[in-house]
């Protein structure tokens, strides 16, 4: 199929497929799915360009769905997401940034490469720590039983740390009714800060870095990381959107036909989480920070940027 | 337990159904889009970015909101029939 407005020609059957399984991830993790969706466009053939921006199109479609599915469950909080999406484009402009000042050193290939894996690595490491240390223990096993339904009681090895940062009382204090948790404005500033400098640095979204964040520095439960981010991106990817659309790089055609496999998708994924506890959520996670990990070493070996 | 069984089945069952209704929905909203937006979709990018930006998110934000609506209305007609 020839879309006229970035010139490719894509099988819609392909892109639907591609669509489909990021769907499915970022309706079950709680995130955008850039990693695979940039990739899988620049293999057949699309500008890099346009696979960035495009990809960024569809994201908010596919967040839209799930946000809707998550919220009828109560997995989303609102005010969290408002507040999260400030910091968030603050951080993504401000990294964007940084990967002008790099480019003019000269150097920005290789430092966003070595960032990137250490970062993707590091936080598979942590969770799978983490969540087969919860899971191990009698509250995780109990929480594993009980699946969705004791959502709101999240178990985690990390909780120690969590709760003392919960302690800290730098004014204002923001309760959060729908998670439970009352914390510093601050804390969720820099949290959503620094998920949005990873995210215009390394581009995408970031739900790999947020959501765990959202877990383990502020507490809420996992169910409700997953839906929050999911309403979180709905705001910076369409931000993201309209700043790469005025840029000439977003074909909505082809976001469109990946939307009508992602939508289906999202809705799966959405309903998954129904299924499993917050621990057993976490521990599937961890594959995906690793194969952003893989095709950042692969394009940092091979030099084809994937 | 059976009776549980039984819920779960009727849960996942209406749940297919909905998604089967939402995908021609979403299928069909994209030719439509395709066919009668395209060529307009194509000049507005080359000659109004703005506007064109507008546009993409607005689409890609009403086929999500709009579909699940009418994918709801639908289901709810479509029982209301059968009853």
């Amino acid at each position: 199929m020839f879309f006229p407005i970035s010139g490719a020609h894509i099988s819609p059957i392909y892109l639907g497929i591609v669509g489909f399984v990021i769907g499915v991830l970022g309706g079950f993790f709680g995130v955008g799915g850039s990693f695979i969706a940039g990739p899988a466009l620049r293999i057949v053939g699309l500008d890099w360009n346009y696979a960035v921006g495009t990809d960024l199109a569809h994201i908010v479609g596919k967040s839209v769905v799930a946000v809707r599915q998550h919220r009828a469950f109560g997995n989303v909080d609102l005010k969290l997401g408002f507040i999260m999406a400030i910091g968030t484009i603050i951080g993504a402009e401000i990294g964007a940034q940084l990967i002008q000042m790099l480019k003019r050193a000269g150097n920005v290939n290789f430092v966003v490469s070595v960032v990137s894996i250490a970062v993707y690595i590091s936080i598979s490491s942590f969770m799978i720590w983490e969540s087969y240390k919860t899971l191990r223990s009698k509250k995780g096993r109990t929480a594993a039983a009980t699946s969705a339904a004791g959502r709101k009681h999240d178990p985690s090895s990390f909780g120690h740390v969590t709760r003392s940062i919960q302690g800290w009382k730098i004014p204002p204090m923001i309760h959060l009714p729908v998670s439970g948790v009352t914390i510093s404005l601050w804390v969720i500033v820099a949290v959503s800060f620094v998920g949005g400098v990873f995210s215009g640095f390394l581009g995408g979204g970031a739900g790999y870095i947020r959501m765990p964040s959202m877990v383990y520095v502020l507490g809420i439960p996992t169910h409700l990381a997953v839906g929050t981010d999911l309403f979180e991106i709905i705001i910076s990817a369409s931000y993201g959107t309209f700043s790469h659309a005025v840029k000439g790089n977003v074909d909505i055609l082809i976001a469109l036909v990946m939307h009508t496999g992602a939508a289906i998708g999202a809705q799966i994924g959405a309903i998954g989480t129904q299924y499993f506890a917050g621990p057993k959520i976490r521990l599937a996670f961890v594959p995906l920070p690793l194969i952003g990990a893989a095709i950042v070493i692969y394009t940092l070996m091979t030099g084809h940027k994937l | 337990m059976e009776r549980v069984k039984k819920e779960a089945a009727k849960t996942l069952r209406a749940f297919l159904i909905e998604l089967v209704v939402y995908a021609a929905l979403v299928v069909t909203y994209f030719f439509l889009v395709l066919h009668f937006l395209g060529g307009w979709l194509h000049g507005l990018e080359a000659g109004h970015r703005y506007t064109y930006a507008g546009v993409a998110v607005l689409l890609m934000i009403g086929q999500a909101v709009l579909l699940q609506n009418v994918t709801t209305y639908l289901l709810r007609f479509i029982r209301r029939g059968a009853k």
